[in-house]
C-alpha cells in the first residue's frame, strides 16, 4: 500500500491506496468524482483525461501512487460559484457534446490546449485534440466549442 | 411566445455532462455489490470438453464462479432472433441456439464461458485466470464469401446459410435486362465495422430478496425491450417485478439496441446470489463481443438504355451474421436493406437475393444506418460506374433517373410520400461549387496531387415503423412508441417517452415540442425515459425513428391535453367548449377578456379545496387530473433524402487520401432544432467518412480479431475531418403531423459511397473500403503497371 | 494490472540498487502502464525514476544538446533551446504520440523501452547520440539492439542522452492511422561530411539507410531518391503496412525530410 498526500480540485486528500491503482480508479472510486471516465485500455481514447500540476494527461496512464503531492484537477473542479468554466460554457453553446462520455476528457484537454496555443488556428485545434477520441459529434462542434473559447482560458 | 420548433435551442442535458455529473451505469456503485469477470474462448469456434472452476473457486475474494450449465439447471434461456426471415423456398430461417454462457461450443473469439464473481474487480480478475477450460479447437469458417462452402458451423445448419432470401420480381427483371441496351456490373465489398459508442458496455444486477424485485441497471437504448426479451424469451424474471434501468448511455449506434448475454447473466447472477453483481466492459472485451456492422459482399448489376435510362436492377448479396443470429440481425440485411437498393431512382424492375450466413465471428447486427448504408453504397457506387461507363455527366445520369413525382410508389416495398430530389443536388451543385471543380483538380495536380469528386444522391427509410407492416414482414412486436403528458398539480410538466436519449438529445428536441404545443416554458418540462418503472412501455431509440414516431407521440398526448384543457376552461369561464381557442398557454373565449392560463387550468383539474369555491371547476361526469397517454403507430415509413458531395485529393507518393472538402444538402422535413440536427449530421458524417478511409473489423483466417484495440483499428479523430459544410431543402414528410422524417442516420448512410466515388475519381481506378493509403498507393500502382504494359 | 510493489527512488544510487530481476523502472509510464494494464507484463516492483533531480534538464553546448532522461517529450518540443540548436528533435519530440502522452513521457522511457515505431531511436542514431546510463556512456549505434532490446542491463537506467548538433535535419513520420505511431519515421542529419538517414517503423529496430544516404551524399536533393528501391524483405509487415510499401515510405519519407531539411 502507498500512502499518498494529494491536492485535487482544491481539497487537500490523503489516503492509502494499492500500489496498482491507477489515478482514474482513485478519482473514480476513492474520491467518488465519476465525471472522469475510461473508454478504452490502451490510452488513446482521452475521456480520462485529467489536469496534474496544471498540465493533461491521461488518468488511466498514471500509478495513484505517482500523483503524491500533485495538484490535480477533475472536471468537477471546474465550475467555480455556480458559474461553468469559459470552456464549458463554450461547448454548450456551440453543441459540442451529444452523449457526454468522452466530453469531461475532452474539455479539459481543450483546456490545456488552450492554454498552451493562445489563438489556436482550426488545424493546431484538431492536431491538439489528437489523444481525445469523440463517436457522436464528427468533431466539428468541438473545434467551434474551442475556437469558442479562445481568449477566454 | 416565440415559437420553440426550429429554433436553436441550447440543450437542457448540457450541464451535467459538462460539470461531470453524468451519470453513466459504470459510475453507479451499489452497497454490498460483487464484480465480474468474463471467461472467453480465446478460440473462434472449439468444442468444449471441460471447464475447470476449481481452483478460482477457491480464490481469495471469490464468491462463484458461474457456468452455462449453471444457467441450465436455473432454466435461464437462450438469446433470440427477433425478426423472422423465410427463405424464397418458403422455408423459416435457421438459428442455432445462443446460451447466454455456452456449454458445449464456442463460435467466436470473446464467446462466454463463465463468469468470475468476487468481492473486487482484482479479485475477480486473478481468478479468471485459474479457470481452466478444456477445448477441442475446430477449424474456424472466418471468411464471409467462403462461409457456404466451408465446415457446418452449427449441426443441422447445411452450407451456414440462415435464410437465402429474395425481394422483386425475378422475371421481370431478367427480362429488362435481356433487353437492356447496357448492362453495367459490379463488385461491392461492405466493410465490417466495430460500432465503438465511447460508453462501453455495462451492467449491474440488484435482486431485493424481500420485494422479490429485480433491477437491471444497463448501457441500453432500449430498456422496455430488454426486459421484455429477458422476462418472455430468457426467462430470467417476470415482467412485473423485473426493472430494467438505462441511466446516462454513452452513445449507442445501434450497438445498444439489443439485451446482451452479458444483461442477462448479470440480472440472473445477481438473483442467484443474492447480491448484486457488476460488470463493467473493457474496450478490447467490447471489440470482440459488441455487435459488429455491415459485412456484405455484392455482386449488382444496372440495366440501362443509351440514353442513360436505367431499366433495372439485380443484387446478389452475402450478408455475415458473424457466430449467431442476434436480435435484430436478420432484418438488417432484409427488409432495411433490399428495398432500399433502388435509392431514389425511379427504376422500374429489381430484384434482391440475400444470402445470411454465419461464420466464427462476432455476432452482426445493426450499426448506425443498418441496411440502408449498405444499400445507398451499392446503388450509388454502380450509378456512378454506369455514368462513367455511358460517358455521362454524373450528376446529369443521376438527375435523369431521379424520382419526380410523389407520392411514388417504388418496385420493391416502399410508398414515398415526398420529396424534391432536383432541389437538394442542385443546391448541393452549387454549394459545392461543381462547376469549379476541373480548376481545383488542376491546381491540385500543379501539387502533385490528385482530386476528385464523388456524389452520393440517397434516400433512407426511417421512422421504424408501421406495425402492421413490419409485421406481416416478421416483425416479434409492432413498432409504434408510446408518450405521457403529466401535468403535475403547480403547472409543470413531466413528459414519459419510451424511447431513449444517449446523445440524440432528446430532453431539448422533445421539450421544444411540449413547449410549443402547450406554451409551457422549457425550464418547466421535464423528459423522463431509461426506466421501465416510469413512464409506458415503449420501443426504444434507433432508426432515425424518435423524434418521428416518438415525437409525434407525444405531440398527440399534448393535443388530449389541449382538448381536455378547453372542456375545463370552458367550464369554469362558462362557454362552450368548442368555441374555446388555445393559444400560447391559454384557453381563450374569444372576444371576450374572459381565459386561464394552462397552469390555472392544470391546477384546477386537481380540483384544490378552496375555501369559498366548493364548486368542482370540472365538467360534470369528467375524471379529475391532467395526465394524457397516448401511443403513435406511423401510417409509413419517412424518407429523409439529401445530396452529398465529397472532394478528395490523395498523395500519389503515400497513397494517402485526404478529404478536402465536404458539402451536404439534406430534406429531412420539417427541423426542430437545427443545432441538433447538425451535430447528428456531423457524427454520421464522421463514422461514413471513417467507414470509407479508415475502420475495419479484420478477422484473420483463424478467426482471431485483429484489430480489437484502437491501436490497430482506426477510429477517426479531429484531424481526419475538415469543416462539414450543411444546407437543407425541405418537403415535410406527409406521415406524421410534425412533418419530420428523422436526421441520425443520413449521415453514415450518405458518406461513404460520396467519398469512394470521389477516392475512385481520383485515382481512376477501383479500391474497396476502407480506401486505406496502402491500398490506394498499390491500387495507382497496379494502374500504372498496366497502363505501361498495354503501351 | 497485476500487484507489485512501488518504490520512489530520489536517486539514481537508490533506483539502481532497488532493481531487481523482475523489477521496471517508472518514468513516464506511457507504454509501460498500458501493457501492465492489458496484463502483457508484470513486474514485482515498480520504480518511479522521474522525479530523480540527476535526470532533468536541456543543457545545449556549441556542439552538442544533453537532455536529462526524465525530460518530457513537450519539454522538448517546446525548449528554445533545443529549437534552436536542432528543430528537428524539437518537432520529433512534439509529434509524439499526442499532447498527453508528451506531457507525461520522456526521452529515457522511450529509448530503453526500444519500441520499433517509437520516434526517438531515430534521432539518437541520425544524431550520433551517446547514451548517458547509471553506469557509462553507450554510443547509440551500439544502443538499439532488437525489437524492444537494448544494451542495457536490468539495473541500469539511462540518465541523459547527447546528441550532436547537425548543420541542419529534420524529421518525418507518416503515422499508423490506428495508432499514431511512426509507421514509418525518417531522421536525417546533415553534417559537413555526410548525410546520416535513421529509419524507424520499417523493421524490427532502427536502422541506417545506407542507400539513401549513398544518393545524398552523392547530391542532397530529393530527386536523387527518385529511382531509388528499397530492398522490402527486411521491412516489417503488418495489417496496416505491407513491408513493399513500408519501403516504398521510405524513401518517400526521405524526399520529404530532405526538402524540410533545416
Amino acid at each position: 500500500m502507498a500512502k499518498i498526500a494529494l491536492k485535487v480540485n482544491g481539497n487537500k486528500i490523503e489516503k492509502e491506496v494499492a500500489d496498482n491503482t491507477l489515478l482514474v480508479s482513485f478519482i473514480r472510486e476513492n474520491l467518488n468524482l465519476t465525471g472522469t471516465h475510461v473508454g478504452c485500455d490502451t490510452s488513446q481514447c482521452g475521456s480520462c483525461v485529467v489536469h496534474v500540476d496544471g498540465k493533461s494527461v491521461k488518468s488511466c496512464t498514471m500509478l495513484a501512487a505517482d500523483a503524491n503531492g500533485a495538484d490535480i484537477t477533475t472536471i468537477e473542479g471546474l465550475e467555480k460559484g455556480g458559474k461553468l468554466h469559459p470552456v464549458q460554457e463554450s461547448f454548450k453553446k456551440h453543441h459540442g457534446l451529444q452523449c457526454g462520455y468522452c466530453t469531461p476528457g475532452m474539455v479539459m484537454s481543450s483546456i490545456d490546449l488552450l492554454k498552451t496555443h493562445k489563438n489556436p488556428s482550426d488545424e493546431e485545434i484538431r492536431k491538439g485534440l489528437e489523444g481525445n477520441i469523440c463517436r457522436c459529434t464528427g468533431y466539428q462542434n468541438i473545434v467551434a466549442s474551442v475556437k469558442g473559447a479562445i481568449g477566454k482560458v | 411566445m416565440a415559437s420553440m420548433i426550429g429554433s436553436k435551442v441550447e440543450r437542457k442535458e448540457d450541464k451535467k455532462f459538462l460539470t461531470g455529473k453524468g451519470r453513466y451505469t459504470a459510475d453507479i456503485n451499489l452497497h454490498n455489490q460483487l464484480h465480474a469477470v468474463f471467461i472467453r474462448s480465446p478460440h473462434a469456434r472449439a468444442k468444449i470438453k471441460g471447464i475447470d472452476t476449481s481452483k478460482a473457486k477457491k480464490a481469495a475474494g471469490v464468491v462463484d464462479v458461474l457456468t452455462g450449465k449453471d444457467m441450465q439447471d436455473d432454466k435461464i434461456g437462450g438469446l433470440i432472433a427477433g425478426w423472422k426471415i423465410v427463405s424464397k423456398d418458403g422455408t423459416d430461417m435457421k438459428c442455432p441456439a445462443h446460451p447466454p454462457l455456452a456449454t458445449d461450443s464456442v463460435n467466436y473469439v470473446g464467446d462466454h464461458i463463465a463468469l468470475v464473481v468476487a468481492e473486487t474487480l482484482q479479485e475477480a480478475k486473478d481468478a479468471a485466470d485459474l479457470v481452466k477450460v478444456d477445448y477441442k479447437v475446430l477449424k474456424a469458417v472466418a471468411s464471409t464469401a467462403e462461409a457456404m462452402n466451408s465446415d457446418v458451423i452449427h449441426e443441422g445448419i447445411e452450407k451456414n446459410l440462415c435464410f437465402d432470401w429474395e425481394l422483386g420480381d425475378k422475371a421481370k427483371t431478367d427480362e429488362a435486362f435481356s433487353s437492356a441496351e447496357k448492362v453495367v456490373e459490379m463488385d461491392i465489398l461492405n466493410n465490417r465495422l466495430v460500432p465503438n459508442a465511447m460508453e462501453p458496455r455495462a451492467s449491474i444486477g440488484d435482486y431485493n430478496s424481500s420485494s422479490e424485485e429485480l433491477t437491471l441497471y444497463t448501457t441500453s437504448q432500449n430498456p422496455h425491450l430488454s426486459r421484455l426479451v429477458m422476462s418472455a424469451f430468457n426467462a430470467v424474471h417476470p415482467e412485473h417485478k423485473f426493472r430494467v434501468i438505462a441511466p446516462d448511455v454513452g452513445g449507442g449506434f445501434g450497438s445498444k439496441i439489443y439485451p446482451y448475454s452479458e444483461d442477462v447473466i448479470m440480472a440472473w447472477a445477481a438473483k442467484r446470489l443474492q447480491r448484486p453483481v457488476k460488470w463493467v466492459c473493457e474496450r478490447t472485451e467490447s471489440f470482440l463481443s459488441d455487435c459488429h456492422g455491415r459485412d456484405h459482399i455484392t455482386k449488382c448489376s444496372v440495366a440501362l438504355k443509351n440514353d442513360g435510362t436505367v431499366t433495372g436492377l439485380k443484387v446478389d448479396t452475402i450478408a455475415n451474421l458473424g457466430g449467431y443470429a442476434s436480435l435484430f440481425a436478420t432484418v438488417t440485411p432484409t427488409y432495411l436493406y433490399g428495398p432500399l437498393v433502388l435509392g431514389l431512382y425511379n427504376i422500374p424492375t429489381a430484384y434482391c437475393n440475400v444470402k445470411a450466413v454465419y461464420t466464427n465471428t462476432a455476432p452482426v447486427d445493426a450499426y448506425r444506418g443498418a441496411g440502408r448504408p449498405e444499400a445507398t453504397y451499392l446503388i450509388e457506387r454502380i450509378m456512378d460506374k454506369a455514368a462513367k461507363e455511358l460517358g455521362m455527366d454524373r450528376a446529369e445520369f443521376r438527375k435523369k433517373n431521379f424520382i419526380k413525382q410523389f407520392p411514388h410508389q417504388q418496385c420493391l416495398v416502399h410508398n414515398i410520400d415526398s420529396g424534391d430530389y432536383d432541389a437538394h443536388f442542385d443546391k448541393a451543385l452549387n454549394l459545392a461549387d461543381y462547376s469549379g471543380f476541373e480548376k481545383r483538380k488542376a491546381e491540385s495536380a500543379a501539387k502533385g496531387k490528385l482530386r476528385g469528386i464523388g456524389f452520393s444522391t440517397y434516400i433512407e427509410a426511417c421512422g421504424i415503423a408501421p406495425s402492421a407492416a413490419v409485421m406481416s414482414l416478421g416483425a416479434g412486436v409492432g413498432l409504434w412508441e408510446s408518450a405521457e403528458i403529466r401535468f403535475n398539480p403547480t403547472g409543470n410538466i413531466s413528459v414519459f417517452t419510451g424511447t431513449h436519449s444517449h446523445g440524440q438529445s432528446h430532453d431539448t428536441t422533445f421539450a421544444q415540442i411540449v413547449a410549443d404545443k402547450l406554451g409551457v416554458p422549457m425550464e418547466n418540462i421535464e423528459l423522463v425515459h431509461g426506466d421501465t418503472d416510469k413512464g409506458p412501455f415503449g420501443m426504444g431509440t434507433y432508426g432515425s425513428r424518435s423524434l418521428a414516431v416518438g415525437g409525434t407521440a407525444i405531440a398527440k398526448a399534448c393535443d388530449k391535453i389541449v382538448e381536455k384543457g378547453k372542456a375545463v376552461a370552458a367550464n369554469m369561464l362558462e362557454a362552450k367548449a368548442d368555441e374555446i381557442e388555445f393559444k400560447d398557454g391559454e384557453f381563450i373565449v374569444p372576444n371576450t377578456n374572459k381565459k386561464k392560463t394552462i397552469g390555472e387550468i392544470a391546477f384546477a383539474c386537481y380540483l384544490p379545496g378552496t375555501y369559498g369555491e366548493i364548486k368542482s371547476p370540472l365538467p360534470e361526469g369528467m375524471e379529475p387530473g391532467l395526465k394524457e397517454t397516448a401511443f403513435y403507430d406511423p401510417v409509413n415509413f419517412s424518407f429523409p433524402a439529401g445530396s452529398h458531395i465529397c472532394e478528395v485529393e490523395v498523395d500519389p507518393t503515400t497513397g494517402e487520401t485526404k478529404v478536402d472538402t465536404y458539402t451536404c444538402v439534406d430534406d429531412f422535413g420539417n427541423l426542430i432544432n437545427p443545432m441538433i440536427v447538425e451535430g447528428q449530421i456531423h457524427g454520421g458524417l464522421a463514422q461514413g467518412i471513417g467507414q470509407a478511409l479508415y475502420e475495419n473489423a479484420y478477422y484473420d483466417e483463424t478467426g482471431q480479431l485483429v484489430t480489437a484495440s484502437y491501436m490497430d483499428y482506426c477510429m477517426p479523430r479531429a484531424d481526419n475531418f475538415p469543416e462539414f459544410r450543411i444546407d437543407y431543402t425541405c418537403t415535410p414528410a406527409t406521415s406524421n403531423p410534425l412533418g419530420v422524417k428523422g436526421c441520425g442516420e443520413a449521415g453514415a448512410i450518405a458518406s461513404p459511397p460520396a467519398v469512394m466515388n470521389a477516392v475512385v475519381d481520383a485515382i481512376g481506378t477501383e479500391v474497396t473500403m476502407p480506401a486505406t493509403a496502402e491500398k490506394v498507393w498499390k491500387a495507382l500502382k497496379e494502374k500504372s503497371k498496366s497502363a505501361k504494359k498495354a503501351a | 494490472m497485476k500487484q507489485f510493489n512501488f518504490h520512489e527512488a530520489k536517486s539514481v544510487k537508490e533506483a539502481v540498487k532497488a532493481a531487481s530481476k523482475n523489477s521496471a523502472f517508472l518514468s513516464g509510464g506511457q507504454t509501460l502502464i498500458p501493457s501492465m494494464k492489458l496484463r502483457l507484463s508484470s513486474f514485482s516492483d515498480v520504480i518511479n525514476v522521474k522525479n530523480i533531480k540527476d535526470l532533468q534538464g536541456i543543457k545545449v553546448s556549441g556542439k552538442s544538446v544533453k537532455i536529462g532522461a526524465a525530460t518530457k517529450h513537450a519539454e522538448v518540443a517546446s525548449s528554445k533551446d533545443v529549437k534552436k540548436a536542432i528543430p528537428a528533435l524539437a518537432a520529433l519530440a512534439g509529434g509524439i504520440g499526442d499532447m498527453q502522452v508528451r506531457n507525461k513521457g520522456t526521452l529515457g522511457g522511450s529509448i530503453a523501452n526500444n519500441d520499433p515505431s517509437a520516434c526517438y531511436p531515430s534521432a539518437c542514431i541520425a544524431l550520433n547520440a551517446v547514451i548517458h546510463t547509471s553506469n557509462r556512456k553507450i554510443d547509440a549505434e551500439k544502443f538499439f539492439k532488437g525489437m524492444f532490446e537494448t544494451a542495457l542491463k536490468k539495473d541500469e537506467l539511462v540518465t541523459a542522452v547527447e546528441f550532436t548538433i547537425p548543420e541542419k535535419s529534420a524529421y518525418i513520420k507518416i503515422p499508423n492511422p490506428a495508432s499514431r505511431y511512426a509507421l514509418v519515421g525518417v531522421f536525417l542529419a546533415k553534417y559537413k561530411k555526410e548525410t546520416i538517414c535513421a529509419v524507424t517503423g520499417a523493421q524490427p529496430v532502427v536502422f541506417r539507410s545506407k542507400e539513401i544516404e549513398k544518393a545524398l551524399n552523392n547530391n542532397f536533393d530529393p530527386n536523387s531518391l527518385n529511382d531509388l528501391n528499397l530492398k522490402s524483405n527486411e521491412m516489417n509487415a503488418d495489417i496496416h503496412a505491407s513491408a513493399e510499401y513500408r519501403a516504398s515510405l521510405v524513401v518517400t519519407a526521405a524526399q520529404k525530410a530532405v526538402i524540410n531539411c533545416k
